[in-house]
């Protein structure tokens, strides 16, 4: 199996903070990821760094045998590599069709700006491939709405729908269940899976709940203080006695590596 | 050598002028995010203000120094009162809209008060030249130099360092720099921002009208003249970085010895100079000199 | 709807072409330079829709009206259709050098630098010698490909022409808002990063669209200048601009229309208010625009859009 990303001592000072140091690691291609980490021990760093939000310190980045390191976002989804966020991204004025229209447009048209001033945004093109998009994550009912109205889950679906939308074959996905509730987290993550598997998109995404993790990541990586301190099959990454300590939480803290965190 | 020296000298005392025509309009934005076009009619009401407080003045035979202390007196006088009416009658009302659309409010403010100035001081133009003759000329070398336009740069100075030292020693001051850094977590932490802001805008009008009630002796106070001031007070600001008071000093002394540079060698470039050098350093430092983006956060 | 609004848009044009013949001349010639500012007010329609005011769209409108009066003076070319085309040219050029800077800010930034560029030109204008300083110079009578009317006829040729342009840009300008470049507007307001992840670069639709702006605010400086007969630097003046921003924010930028019928509205206030109130014409312009902003945020055109029951999308 051939990487799809690979990354190599990857770091990002901010002055004197560290963000994210010592990063080295390879996905497969079609593997879903599950990261984990207490809150800025660097997941959206990452995140941030692998689709050209903020450029690394040192470090590389390839995705399918190209460098990508420090290429702008929109590059970045020219590749293949598309994100969701952990505040839903859409356009609130417009309606939900018209919201994965305009991703559609963009994702399948030129990339010149020029050339997307003589396309009609609702083509037969872009609306087909819409619909489709709206389907395969059951947001067909919220199709006319404002996305400005919509309920949460919707907006999140909403959101990553638009990011797939372009066909990409590595996503990343940054908190895709924040903000909703425990009840409706396993559904929401059901629909998002079942439709990213049905595209073999390989999947990388960020979450607090461990039950979700291992119920849908193949594999783990654990952050905490800017790099990676765990990486292994679920069960295996969740055990690790360092990510019982800091992340899941299912340990307490000894007080002399409390001390030296 | 002359021309040197005759540059330096021209560009000192514009700078001084753009300076205090630009302080005002900087700390305003700085602290409340306002983009205030109403600044060029507190240069203008500073002007009229003070012209109409040397006509009060002069004719009576009373100490010429005392004079001008008067008509920059009467003009801050002016600029309290509408900086406390404009703030609290209207601003309060825009807080939380867009920054453009306050910019539009006071754009709006701006020309309703271009027409006050006409029902108060009617179509002439006014004079105050008095102080600039009293105070006489001083000849350097070859060239002429006035006092007054000395005692501007020396005013501007003297400004510029207080306005440093109010922020840095002052409660007021540093309370300004917090929220001029965070205003969020200025509110969080129980600053009055309602306060900080209305005294932010009264002490910023009374700037504006102190600029135009020093300026006042040296041009001829007519309709109008505020409109010209607030873009170059922008462009000054621009330059330095919207917000920074360090940033209105260097601003203003680019452009003031740039415009001197331009009138000396190349008059035809006068107007034109001052955009210019505007465009340049905001083709390589698009938010001026001293302010920086930042990038959101997502 | 497109079809209709078309419709709609065919037959004001029609009912407006008749009108000139039934109209007292003044009044003729009022609309034609009100339909000439639409133009330039169109332009910022298209910005505005992105969020952006633009304080110096005065620029463009000067560039078309000064080469209207330079090709007369200089090269000997008075045929109306080969200025307008010279003219939105070159302001599209001058559009779309400028953009490289400008289409990197947003909000106040863009306001003011805009600002900033059209008194560049106003301070180059003022210190030309050659091109007659502040007081400007007068415009050569245009012709009509070898049609070189007078008087009242000239009036209305320049009246047709002026709405002929109009009608054309409008339907251009509506056309466009249907594109994907178009229809991006309103999202560059509400979320320019997702535009960025989504592939394309927010700051070329903006550019873009201050070419489009330049483009028709050109023609609509060219127009102007025919039917004015004189140019001055005060058509790049800050408050040249301002007028135009007032318009915008009082007809709203739901429509292509709002810009035609509130330049129209705007003339013919100004009209009766300087008869009749000299000396508090910007007092009444400050008061209303204080009091649209307070209490139609939207705009005119937006009440309206919400007798239809459209949602608002106009101001930023």
């Amino acid at each position: 199996m051939t990487a799809i990303l690979s990354v190599r001592k990857l770091e990002k000072t901010f002055g004197s903070v560290v963000a994210a140091r010592d990063i080295s690691l390879d996905i497969p291609a079609q593997q879903t990821v599950g990261i984990i980490g207490a809150n800025g021990a660097g997941k959206t760093t990452f995140i941030n760094m692998i689709t050209g939000y903020l450029r690394p310190s040192l470090g590389t980045i390839w995705f399918e045998d190209r460098d990508i390191t420090g290429r702008s976002s929109r590059q970045i989804t020219r590749l293949g590599i598309s994100r969701s966020f952990q505040v839903a991204q859409i356009f609130s004025s417009l309606t939900v069709m018209e919201n994965i229209c305009a991703a559609a447009a963009i994702a399948r048209g030129p990339r010149g700006a020029l050339a997307h001033a003589w396309r009609p945004l609702l083509s037969a093109d872009t609306v087909g491939e819409a619909r489709a998009a709206a389907e395969l994550f059951q947001i067909g009912a919220y199709r006319d709405i404002r996305a400005a109205t919509l309920p949460q889950g919707v907006r999140k679906l909403l959101d990553i729908a638009m990011a797939v939308v372009g066909w990409p074959r590595l996503l990343l996905l940054d908190e895709p269940t924040s903000g909703i509730s425990i009840e409706e987290k396993f559904s929401l993550m059901d629909v998002v899976m079942t439709a990213l598997k049905s595209r073999n998109i390989t999947v990388l995404f960020v979450e607090h709940d461990m039950e979700i993790v291992s119920r849908f990541a193949d594999r783990v990586l654990a952050f905490y203080d800017g790099t990676v301190i765990a990486d292994g099959a679920p069960a295996q990454a969740l055990a690790d006695t360092r990510v019982r300590t800091f992340i899941s939480g299912t340990r307490t803290v000894p007080e002399a590596v409390a001390g030296a965190g | 050598m002359l021309t040197a020296f005759a540059i330096v000298a021209d560009g000192l005392v514009y700078a001084a002028y753009l300076f205090l025509v630009a302080v005002g309009l900087t700390l305003i934005f700085g602290v409340m995010k306002i983009l205030n076009v109403t600044h060029g009619s507190f240069y203008a009401f500073g002007a009229y203000g003070a012209a109409t407080a040397a006509g009060i003045y002069f004719d009576r035979s009373l100490p010429d120094a005392l004079g001008f202390l008067f008509m920059i007196l009467f003009a801050m006088g002016i600029g309290l009162i509408l900086g406390l009416i404009l703030e609290r009658g209207i601003l309060r009302l825009v807080y939380g809209k867009d920054e453009v659309v306050i910019v539009l409010v006071t754009y709006a403010v701006f020309l309703i008060l271009e027409d006050v100035i006409t029902l108060i001081w009617g179509p002439r133009s006014y004079g105050a030249y008095q102080p600039m003759v009293a105070a006489g000329s001083i000849d350097v070398g070859r060239l002429t130099l006035s006092n007054y336009d000395i005692g501007l740069v020396i005013i501007a100075a003297a400004l510029a360092l207080a306005t440093f030292l109010a922020l840095k020693r002052t409660r007021f001051g540093r309370l300004l720099t917090v929220v001029i850094y965070d205003r969020e977590t200025a509110a969080a932490f129980g600053v009055n921002v309602t306060l900080v802001y209305t005294v932010t805008f009264v002490i910023g009008a009374m700037l504006g009208t102190l600029g135009g009630a020093v300026m006042a002796p040296k041009i001829s106070v007519t309709l109008g003249i505020g409109v010209e001031v607030i873009v170059l007070a922008f462009a000054v600001v621009a330059i330095g970085g919207m917000g920074s008071i360090e940033g209105a000093l260097v601003g203003a002394l680019i452009v003031g010895l740039a415009r001197a540079a331009a009138v000396h060698l190349m008059p035809q470039i006068e107007l034109f100079i001052i955009y210019g050098v505007m465009a340049l350093v905001l083709a390589f430092r698009p938010f001026g000199l001293f302010t920086r983006a930042e990038p959101r956060k997502i | 709807m497109s079809a209709r609004t078309n419709l709609a848009g065919a037959s004001a044009f029609v009912v407006l072409a008749a009108a000139a013949l039934a109209a007292p001349a003044w009044f003729v010639s009022l609309a034609t330079i009100a339909f000439a500012n639409a133009l330039v007010v169109l332009g910022l329609i298209v910005l505005w829709r992105a969020g952006l005011v633009p304080f110096g769209q005065a620029l463009y409108y000067c560039v078309g009206a000064y080469t209207v009066a330079l090709l007369a003076r200089w090269v000997g070319i008075t045929d109306a259709f080969v200025m307008l085309a010279v003219s939105g040219l070159i302001a599209g050029l001058v559009a779309y050098v400028v953009g490289f800077l400008l289409a990197r800010y947003r909000e106040i930034f863009f306001a003011m630098l805009s600002l900033a560029l059209s008194m560049i030109l106003y301070g180059v204008l003022v210190k030309t010698e050659t091109l007659g300083s502040t007081d400007g110079f007068g415009v050569a009578t245009p012709t009509f490909a070898g049609y070189a009317p007078h008087r009242e006829a000239l009036g209305l040729a320049l009246y047709w022409l002026v709405l002929a342009v109009g009608a054309l840009c409008a339907f251009a300008v509506s056309t466009y808002f249907r594109t994907t470049a178009g229809a991006l507007a309103i999202p560059i307001r509400d979320n320019e990063i997702r535009i960025e992840f989504l592939g394309l670069s927010v700051n070329d639709l903006i550019h873009l669209k201050l070419v489009i702006a330049g483009v028709v605010g050109g023609l609509g400086g060219a127009l102007a200048a025919m039917s004015i007969g004189h140019v001055d630097p005060n058509m790049s003046y800050w408050t040249t601009s301002g007028g135009f921003v007032f318009v915008t924010i009082l007809a709203g930028a739901s429509s292509v229309a709002a810009a035609f019928v509130g330049s129209l509205v705007f003339e013919i206030v100004r009209t009766v208010a300087v008869d009749l109130l000299p000396g508090f014409w910007q007092m009444i312009l400050g008061s209303v625009l204080l009091l649209t902003i307070l209490f139609l945020p939207e705009g005119l055109g937006s009440v309206f859009a919400r007798l239809r029951g459209a949602p608002d999308r106009g101001a930023p």
